[in-house]
């Protein structure tokens, strides 16, 4: 009796342990990375209360949307990545009809066509295909041989070059330029032949005059030309990047304080709860808080770059290694064009700047990371 | 095969994977490096640079702009003040920014096309894109109400607090006062950089009168405070502060109540007023008539509003006690009779005989005296003092004639004529005293024997202003001791000395004759304004006067009924009291009110008793009869029942004494009972 009650205990207390186990396992979570990410979000609210003069809601409508973001990582977080590859060409195609559709029926707003209504719900189309692209191309990839023959490369460039016309339209420079990294990322990380990329170097070396001529809008060559001297129209188009390398400069080593920011405080720094964001947090907080929020970032991306280097598929590593790629993209655009050694072109700094969607397709992303970077419990633990 | 083959491809794209990886991580790290040191040099390396530019962005110096000194008269009563004025400001750097912040201001509040005119011309002229630019003075309640509710839409749109000059009396003290205005783009060019710097939170400048001549002690020291602004150059706040100095307070001379009994006195008549103080110079009134309201310059006139001033057929802004130019007429016969005695030409009892007809030597024009007219005749036998009090003509003719023009015209410098009285308000005109030389300089003419004769009369070339007659009546007040007339009697507290600016001495009976003759026009049975001496309380001396305004005709007799009102002539008096001890010298100048003795010695008289009895007259309200003051009624009525109880008393007094006289005379047994009787009762 008592030998098999023994028994009939074992398997219980054994199931109990292994249930446990099994739930732990479950739960595709990269735990260093989510610790990066709240780090993240918590130095984001507190830049941003200073940022936005103070002002609670926002910061509290900020808040939402990261929950909704956390939420939204969660949830892709667990997507098998071979379900995520069959799904890409869908993903693709809803994307590129969804841009077709702001371009036609989207709404007007501050001079661009970027955002698309449905019902109560607004949102930015281009930002779903941030992720879209890469997962498309690196599933498309990952399909043959590595490196890509030179017709999949010319495929390759036609789905990178259609969405990104369709955003170059809205028109949306900032958006066009990371979803195009986005492709161009997979591309490289596929092995695309160093000759390729010398050739694609030399040609786009040669395009930057006919595109400068023909394809750039007006305000855009302003930029440029405002980011090369901004002296030339201080009042103008030159205000904002003055106004944030003064802000940037006169935080010096330490910064002058949270809530300290005269430049934001007294409204000379325009957008500073958005794409500038990142002047008042080095105005407040100096090179030291610039240096510590760089470090972050950089454990973010290296993090990235490991899940994608342990990935076991091809799909998983080119698509880990392009969000991560993307996400560097990101924040070295963002801090290159605010202390104005990049063209001010719209891209947000990432979990920092203000946002709604944007926020939502980050986190997505690292979703993907996190799906990959847990890919191999799947394979240890058969699906029942 | 293809397995195999897929076998080894996985190796060989994983490291070649691995490969790209780390070329671009390397690539990653390049990147950062450049930020990094991009971040480093504008932070460390070039901080200082940006440090200053960001206080630069936040900081500004303003100017606190100091209060102006106040304008009190003698009793403290004020005569100009400061009060708040809200005025409407727009910063706007952005051209289409602006013009809409104006459309919108247009449907609130009310902005004329000159309002927008200023506007748009300031806006070009200011010194810094984020200075405020006034659009709109004078904001009422109801406006600035308005303006509020709709302030979220109103973006760079300011009310401002702005204290301005006030003039609580207004057309009272136009022209002695005068009035602040907008500093002009003019009078900005032409200040020295001290000016501007003390300027330079001030909008406001002294323009004309006691404003104008003390602009510098009125202003005060300008302050100046650092203040944060933000973007749109809204001040958030004061960071430090060194507060303006207020300008010094004046007291004037002025009496305000002598001032409105000057006013009321007139009658609503065109003239001019003074009255001086004859122990210091002291301007006590000093009135032109009809004035105008100073309060409207303050923010700037509007076209309409100056139109109809320069326009008025009145010309209210003419300042006529410090700039009416008339002949003085007989007023100016005692100084000739004076200069005559002094000369030696003619002696207190020298008396010639008057036929009311004066010829010069070899000349058949004939001079008529004004007597002439009404009674047929001359004066008779007159002397010095009856030639004053009668104001006859042909003795003076006879001494002018005599005297020569040459010890005329260097004799009037002694009471102020033909020179700048040096009164401390600026604009003033001095007048003409002519001379030979000056004949010959300004209208290349001989000298003429005819010339004389008719200055010696006041007439002629002679003009004079009402405030240099004022300082000749003060001189003669004061036997040759010539003030130099002053409003200002204390700056802040220092106390402003009189000025004498001539001694002018001689045998003290010639003053006496003069005087004497001037008092025989008030209280002499023949004097010309003896009417006006009714009821007089003190002794007082005048003269009467007529100024020509159009020339009569060689045979023509002057008519009034015929000419039209404006061409009738200025009445004129002159008139100092009491003569023993003078206090107050008087000018009065009534235009076109022809008589000088019948219309303007009332108003010196009123001016008189004003300053020595206290019978102060209220603008607008009725103008008693010579004497008739309700003071002096009272105070009459008062004597009269002293005098009655005086009387009475004396009376009483009387009969007691009888009384006690009978008693002590009828018993002397009872002498001590009716001694201690009166203690009872």
């Amino acid at each position: 009796m008592s030998k098999q009650d023994f028994l009939r205990r074992m398997p219980e207390a054994g199931s109990a342990f292994s249930r446990r186990a099994r739930l732990a396992e479950r739960l595709h979570i990269d735990f260093f990375l989510l610790l990066l990410l709240l780090l993240l979000t918590l130095i984001g609210l507190t830049v941003l209360y200073s940022a936005s003069g103070h002002n609670l809601p926002s910061v509290e409508k900020q808040g939402t949307f990261f929950i909704i973001a956390y939420v939204t990582m969660f949830i892709v977080a667990q997507i098998p990545v071979e379900f995520m590859r069959r799904m890409a060409p869908f993903a693709y195609v809803g994307g590129v009809l969804l841009l077709l559709a702001v371009t036609i029926f989207g709404d007007i707003s501050m001079g661009a066509q970027r955002w698309l209504q449905i019902g109560s719900f607004r949102f930015q189309p281009s930002e779903i295909m941030k992720l879209a692209m890469p997962i498309t191309v690196a599933a498309y990839l990952s399909r043959g041989f590595l490196p890509p023959r030179f017709t999949q490369i010319i495929v390759v460039l036609g789905l990178i070059g259609l969405p990104t016309a369709l955003i170059i339209e809205q028109p949306d420079l900032g958006t066009s330029i990371l979803v195009a990294t986005s492709g161009i990322m997979v591309l490289f990380f596929s092995g695309l032949l160093w000759r390729y990329i010398a050739a694609a170097v030399v040609v786009f070396g040669a395009s930057l005059w006919p595109i400068w001529h023909f394809m750039l809008h007006d305000y855009q060559r302003q930029r440029v030309l405002t980011m090369l001297d901004p002296t030339q129209d201080p009042l103008g188009t030159g205000w904002n990047i003055i106004q944030s390398k003064t802000a940037i400069g006169s935080g010096g080593l330490s910064g002058k304080g949270w809530m300290e920011g005269t430049q934001s405080r007294l409204d000379f720094l325009p957008e500073g709860h958005t794409d500038f964001i990142i002047a008042v947090m080095s105005e407040e907080f100096g090179l030291l808080g610039v240096i510590m929020l760089l470090i972050i970032y950089a454990m973010v991306i290296t993090r990235g770059l490991m899940i994608a280097v342990n990935s076991q598929s091809s799909f998983g590593r080119l698509l880990a290694a392009a969000v991560s790629s993307t996400f560097f993209v990101y924040v070295f655009v963002n801090m290159g064009m605010v202390s104005g050694i990049v063209p001010v072109v719209g891209v947000p700094l990432p979990l920092i700047s203000q946002g709604g969607t944007a926020i939502v397709a980050l986190f997505a992303g690292f979703g993907l990371l996190m799906a990959i970077a847990t890919e191999k419990k799947r394979v240890m633990t058969p699906q029942a | 095969m293809q397995e195999s083959q897929q076998f080894k491809d996985h190796q060989r794209e994983a490291k070649l994977f691995r490969s790209r990886v780390v070329v671009m991580a390397v690539f990653m790290l390049l990147l950062v490096s450049v930020l990094v040191y991009r971040y480093y040099d504008l932070q460390i390396v070039n901080y200082e640079e940006y440090a200053t530019q960001s206080d630069r962005n936040r900081v500004h110096v303003q100017p606190v702009p100091p209060t102006r000194g106040l304008i009190f008269d003698r009793n403290g009563e004020l005569l100009a003040d400061n009060k708040a004025s809200f005025t409407l400001s727009v910063v706007s750097a952005d051209a289409t920014e602006l013009n809409n912040t104006v459309e919108l201001l247009k449907g609130l509040i009310e902005i004329s096309p000159s309002d927008l005119g200023k506007f748009y011309k300031a806006q070009k002229q200011r010194r810094h894109k984020l200075d405020p630019v006034p659009l709109r003075y004078r904001l009422t309640e109801e406006e600035i109400a308005r303006l509020a509710v709709n302030q979220h839409l109103l973006e760079g749109v300011e009310v401002n607090a702005e204290l301005v000059r006030n003039y609580p009396h207004k057309d009272m003290f136009a022209h002695v006062i005068g009035y602040t205005g907008r500093i002009s783009e003019k009078e900005m060019n032409g200040f020295t950089p001290e000016q501007s710097q003390r300027y330079s939170g001030t909008h406001a400048i002294g323009k004309i009168g006691i404003e104008a001549s003390y602009e510098d002690v009125l202003l005060g020291e300008v302050g100046s405070q650092n203040v944060e602004t933000n973007a749109r150059g809204r001040v958030m706040r004061v960071l430090d502060r060194i507060d303006s100095k207020q300008g010094s307070d004046l007291r004037l001379h002025l009496d305000a109540r002598m001032q409105e009994t000057a006013v009321a006195s007139m009658r609503g008549r065109r003239g001019a007023v003074v009255a001086i103080d004859v122990k210091t110079g002291g301007v006590l009134a000093a009135v032109s008539y009809p004035g105008f309201d100073p309060n409207l310059f303050v923010t700037g006139i509007g076209y309409r509003d100056y139109k109809n001033l320069n326009e008025d057929i009145d010309t209210p802004l003419f300042n006529r006690f410090l700039q009416a130019q008339y002949p003085p007429g007989s007023t100016i016969k005692p100084v000739i009779g004076l200069a005559g005695l002094h000369t030696g030409f003619t002696d207190v009892s020298r008396a010639i005989s008057d036929r009311g007809v004066f010829t010069l030597p070899g000349s058949s024009r004939l001079y008529r005296d004004w007597v002439l007219a009404r009674t047929g005749g001359g004066h008779g036998r007159v002397d010095l003092k009856a030639a004053i009090s009668q104001s006859c003509d042909t003795y003076f003719w006879d001494l002018g004639n005599r005297m020569g023009i040459d010890n005329i015209s260097s004799f009037g410098s002694h009471f102020g004529l033909g020179n700048l009285t040096g009164i401390d308000i600026p604009s003033e005109r001095k007048g003409l005293w002519p001379s030979r030389e000056w004949k010959r300089a300004a209208r290349r003419e001989a000298w003429y024997p005819g010339d004389t004769v008719n200055v010696s009369i006041g007439q002629g070339m002679v003009l004079t202003t009402p405030l240099q007659l004022a300082v000749m009546t003060t001189t003669i007040a004061n036997r040759g001791i010539r003030y130099r007339p002053q409003f200002i009697q204390k700056i802040g507290d220092q106390v402003h000395e009189p000025i004498i600016d001539e001694i002018f001495e001689t045998k003290p009976e010639y003053w006496d004759a003069i005087i004497e003759g001037m008092e025989e026009v008030m209280h002499g049975a023949r004097g010309t304004a003896r009417r006006v001496s009714e009821r007089a309380e003190y002794r007082m001396a005048g003269k009467s006067g007529t100024a020509q305004v159009v020339a009569i005709a060689q045979n023509a007799k002057y008519n009034s009924a015929l000419l039209k009102e404006r061409h009738r002539d200025h009445a004129l008096f002159v008139a100092f009291a009491p003569v023993e001890a003078p206090q107050i010298a008087v000018a009065v100048m009534l235009e076109n009110a022809e008589g000088g003795s019948s219309q303007a010695a009332p108003v010196a008289r009123a001016m008189m008793d004003a300053h020595i009895l206290g019978y102060y007259l209220k603008a607008n309200e009725f103008v008693p009869p010579l004497g008739f003051h309700h003071a002096a009624i009272i105070k009459r009525a008062n004597n009269y029942i002293a005098e009655r109880k005086a009387a009475r008393e004396a009376k009483e007094a009387e009969l007691a004494a009888k009384a006690a006289a009978q008693a002590a005379s009828s018993s002397s047994s009872m002498a001590s009972e009716a001694a201690s009787e009166p203690t009872h009762e």
